[in-house]
């Protein structure tokens, strides 16, 4: 076999010889990439890697002499340069038996720094490919062109996405072995997208490569013209890095360490997790809500105007307010959320299984807090993306689960922002790291907010209005006719002298829940607002009615056990989903159905009909006026 | 030049350096280590590594100096230059300075010459394991790199340590994100690299850029020196016996590591300025470690010395 060691571009600078000055001015401004590889042995992980060290000359002589011998010795290529035995670390550990583990190797073009996480992947190293991946700006996903998308193609990508790792490459590699066929490209392409959707990738950048050969890894390879996209190494250097996105968001920094060196002097130390901050700026200290203003932004080489995402600074406050390790510092206008209570995914990376109940430590940012988990709400199967119900979790499982701490912690949802939505579990009596967590949202907020005893209670408000309180509340698909009907139920309340109010998507959707979108948690969150907000209206003495497709039994549910016994009127608007479509007011379905929208109910996004409600009313069997009256009656009966 | 400063113009705010993400990351490891240990201390051993990780701590901790003493597990066999840099920079530090010689090393009279690597296990890893008993050390900071070598690549930057110092490569604990572990039982210790994920071309650079004070020996100079087993040894002061027939050449000369001058291989060389070592470094041929007679034996031996205790 003719194997052709294709010229390495970026062979010593010619700089370096001539002007070494100026080769290190160009370099002080060079970029850091982290990325992971994922793919196993056999997708050519090792000798890609190898390859990328290869030509971008990391590779000293010795060592290039010692991979020589090696590779004639027990390479593999037929005494050709064996690029896999560069990094044959872990090879050496799996013949010893001993940790599969992450490992990082470096490299650098003349434009960046990069840090590759190293990591097997079998389904049993999960939890290395979840550590390697947790710090990584990008992911390079390799298949075999040979193979296509395999079970481990779909792990991989699946645990990228859920570390939130929003730049993607599948390489699809070994292309020389399909003699360069764009043909088989596409269809690997056209194959993962479908799969890509499915976990809910936004993008990701296919790349035709073979790392043994060098195709279109440093240079274009001349074997596929038909392939116009960046080389692998050239969208490595071009790649945004996540601290250039996390910089976009409102300043957050949790506090490491209070600097106190005399006292004159009161800094809080920490690295900026998110957004910016200048001289001058309202912060808020959360979790005690304090404000005050920054005074100085100290560093060794003096103060600075401004301090961005990422970097590590010490801040000084206008006034003396309390703060402390694991406080968290953010934009006064723009806090963040204060929960001891959470719904995340837990990845589990001790061979001791997870224990529903017991207290663990939870690290998050730099505060650590006494934490129980629940019984998981549902195990991923990763190679199949299966929700299976499971009692605990094993080593390498992956599961959703609720959390709940001991006491009220600063956070962010995970996919906003890593710093404040990761944490780690710590057995207390081992001190082991025994999972790492993503923070989704929070549940029930309210409940260390103290109640104000009320003179006025809700008894005084409802006698006043002479009525009973209720809340009627109308569920069904979209289109079903939940607000037609709500809007006559109302008229007739009305004209019968009752005090009524309508909560309908178009009240609360443009107002109080206008940062809200259609993702499950999303709609979670809005039908417990709605809850709330429906439950202070009761209080007032009001009969509330509410109009939302509220799909989910769990937050109906929820909302009834808000309620006084017996003021939850859980109305069920029975419409087909095919009449439903059929009618299509508002166009929705349509555009549902041509992808324009997404997470839509009865389309890409479940309905779960009611089991117990008070009420259900057939709408292809009753008129809208007819099904109103029927609700009446049934308030002004149960309700008096 | 100041490194941590950000480019911005009207509002663009440009993504951070590669010495600015490391030196914002090593900055986050030693405060991390400050804000969670009972008694840290950094491992001091006058390199230029060393250098870099103690001008790290000055700026973690500014305007207080870094909250730990440096700790110098020594030999009595390091360059004269070395011990110079060393009492310079920790007073230029405000740190408290510890100097440990192993007191059986020392009335034993164990040297590189005749006693081989017993010289090493002696001084060095004996050495290290009583001086953190002795003070009660929990956290100990090293300037050690994932790129130096093979075995070191997996390397934790939080590395375990059971109650008598040994590495247990199978016990050591996941690192994600920014959340180390810290946590540790009684008697156990924790060894701490914040320069993990450094180069020895961004440490170069970093001491280029920050103008670090290191040991002059990392320039070329006319120095005499003798070769032996294909290494030129330098001939730093009386102690070194020389063999029949051998005499000291003056030698322009330059060592790309430090350590104990009898085992510390120098490299011919004109470079006499740093970027100057830069350019060398950049246009060299050979690893770094190939001037350190440690590592000859074996491939294996780092990690065989690791597990002892050795950094």
């Amino acid at each position: 076999m003719n194997h052709e060691m294709k010229n390495p571009v970026y062979v010593t600078d010619a700089l370096i010889s001539q002007d070494i000055d100026a080769y290190l001015l160009k370099h002080q401004h060079k970029t850091m990439l982290r990325f992971i590889t994922c793919g196993s042995v056999d997708d050519g992980k090792s000798t890609l890697i190898g390859r990328l060290l290869y030509d971008s000359k990391m590779i000293f002589e010795d060592q290039l002499a010692s991979l020589e011998n090696d590779s004639k010795a027990v390479g593999t290529q037929g005494g050709e340069i064996d690029f896999a035995l560069l990094v044959d670390g872990l090879a050496a550990e799996r013949e010893q038996g001993i940790t599969i583990d992450v490992a990082y190797r470096f490299f650098a073009t003349d434009k960046r720094k990069f840090i590759v996480a190293d990591t097997p992947g079998h389904e049993q190293y999960t939890r290395n490919m979840v550590t390697g991946a947790s710090t990584a700006d990008l992911a390079v996903i390799l298949i075999d062109a040979r193979q296509g998308v395999l079970t481990q193609t779909r792990r991989h990508s699946y645990l990228v996405n859920l570390l939130g790792i929003k730049n993607v490459v599948l390489a699809v590699n070994k292309m020389d072995l399909v003699d360069y066929s764009a043909e088989r490209f596409y269809d690997i392409v056209a194959d993962y997208s479908h799969f890509a959707k499915q976990i809910g990738m936004d993008s990701f950048l296919p790349i035709p490569i073979s790392g043994l050969k060098g195709d279109n890894i440093v240079s274009h390879s001349d074997n596929m013209h038909w392939y116009q996209g960046p080389t692998l190494l050239g969208h490595l250097e071009e790649a945004p890095v996540s601290d250039t996105r996390m910089m976009d968001q409102p300043f957050r920094m949790a506090v490491q360490w209070v600097n106190r060196p005399n006292l004159d002097f009161r800094g809080f130390a920490g690295q900026v997790g998110a957004g910016m901050v200048r001289p001058g700026d309202a912060i808020r200290v959360l979790p005690s809500g304090k404000t005050t203003t920054v005074k100085s932004i100290v560093t060794y080489d003096g103060d600075l105007d401004l301090a961005v995402a990422g970097q590590s600074v010490t801040i000084t406050f206008a006034d003396e307010i309390d703060c402390s390790r694991g406080d968290v510092i953010v934009q006064a206008d723009q806090p963040c959320e204060v929960a001891d209570q959470f719904e995340a995914t837990l990845v589990w990376m001790a061979e001791q299984e997870m224990l529903p109940g017991r207290p663990y430590l939870l690290k998050i940012g730099t505060q650590t807090v006494t934490a129980t988990v629940t019984e998981p709400k549902y195990e991923v199967n990763v190679n199949t993306l299966e929700h299976l119900a499971s009692k605990t979790l094993g080593l390498n499982a992956i599961g959703v689960v609720n959390i709940s701490t001991d006491r009220p912690i600063p956070f962010e949802a995970y996919a906003q922002n890593p710093d404040l939505g990761g944490f780690i579990l710590i057995d207390r009596m081992t001190n082991a790291t025994v999972a790492a967590g993503m923070i989704h949202f929070a549940l029930r907020r309210s409940q260390n907010i103290h109640w104000q005893a009320l003179d006025v209670n809700r008894e005084a408000h409802a006698a006043l209005k002479n009525q009973k309180p209720a809340v009627v509340w109308f569920t069904g698909l979209s289109g079903s006719g939940k607000s037609t009907i709500a809007n006559i139920v109302e008229k007739k309340l009305h004209a019968l002298g009752k005090h009524t109010f309508l909560l309908d998507g178009d009240n609360i959707r443009h107002g109080l829940n206008r940062d809200l979108g259609f993702t499950d948690a999303d709609r979670v969150e809005n039908i417990r607002r709605v809850g709330e907000v429906a439950r202070l209206m009761t209080d007032a003495g009001l009969i509330v009615l509410t109009a939302f497709i509220s799909p989910f039994r769990s937050e109906r549910q929820m909302v009834r056990d808000l309620m006084a016994p017996g003021e939850f009127v859980e109305v069920f608007v029975d419409t087909p989903l095919e009449v439903a479509e059929a009618r299509d007011v508002k166009g929705l379905y349509k555009k549902a159905r041509s992808g324009q929208l997404k997470n839509f109910t009865g389309i890409d996004s479940p309905y779960e009909q009611p089991q117990n409600a008070e009420l259900t009313v057939n709408t292809v069997e009753l008129t809208p006026e007819d099904a109103a009256e029927r609700i009446v009656q049934y308030v002004l009966r149960e309700m008096s | 030049m100041n490194s941590q400063s950000v480019i911005h113009t009207g509002g663009q705010v440009a993504t951070l350096t590669h010495l600015q993400r490391l030196e914002a990351e090593s900055i986050q490891i030693m405060r991390e280590v400050v804000a969670t240990a009972d008694n840290p201390v950094m491992l001091y051993s006058v390199g230029k590594d060393s250098a870099c990780m103690l001008h790290l701590a000055k700026k973690a901790f500014y305007p207080a100096p870094p909250p730990f003493p440096l700790l110098h597990v020594d030999t009595t066999w390091k360059f004269r230059a070395m011990y110079e840099l060393r009492d310079r920079a920790a007073a230029a530090a405000g740190m408290e300075l510890i100097v440990h010689h192993n007191p059986e090393a020392m009335e034993k009279g164990i040297n590189p010459f005749d006693h081989g690597s017993l010289h090493t296990d002696m001084w060095k890893t004996d050495g290290l394991k009583q001086a953190l008993t002795k003070f009660n050390f929990d956290v100990a900071f090293g300037g050690a790199r994932r790129d130096e070598e093979k075995s070191r690549a997996k390397e934790r930057v939080f590395s375990f340590r059971s109650a008598n110092h040994r590495w247990d490569p199978k016990n050591q604990r996941p690192e994600l994100w920014k959340l180390y572990n810290t946590r540790k039982g009684k008697g156990e210790s924790i060894r701490v690299f914040p320069l993990s994920n450094w180069t020895e071309l961004d440490i170069w650079q970093y001491i280029h850029l920050e103008n670090i004070d290191i040991v002059p020996l990392y320039f070329s100079e006319p120095r005499p020196v003798v070769e032996r087993d294909g290494l030129l040894i330098m001939v730093d002061d009386e102690r070194f016996p020389l063999r029949e027939g051998e005499v000291p050449m003056m030698k322009s000369v330059r060592f790309r590591t430090l350590g104990c001058y009898p085992l510390t291989g120098a490299v011919e060389s004109n470079a006499r300025t740093l970027p100057e070592v830069i350019q060398e470094m950049l246009l060299t041929t050979t690893s770094e470690r190939q001037g350190r007679a440690i590592d000859h034996d074996q491939s294996a031996s780092m990690e065989k010395k690791k597990q002892e205790g050795y950094f």
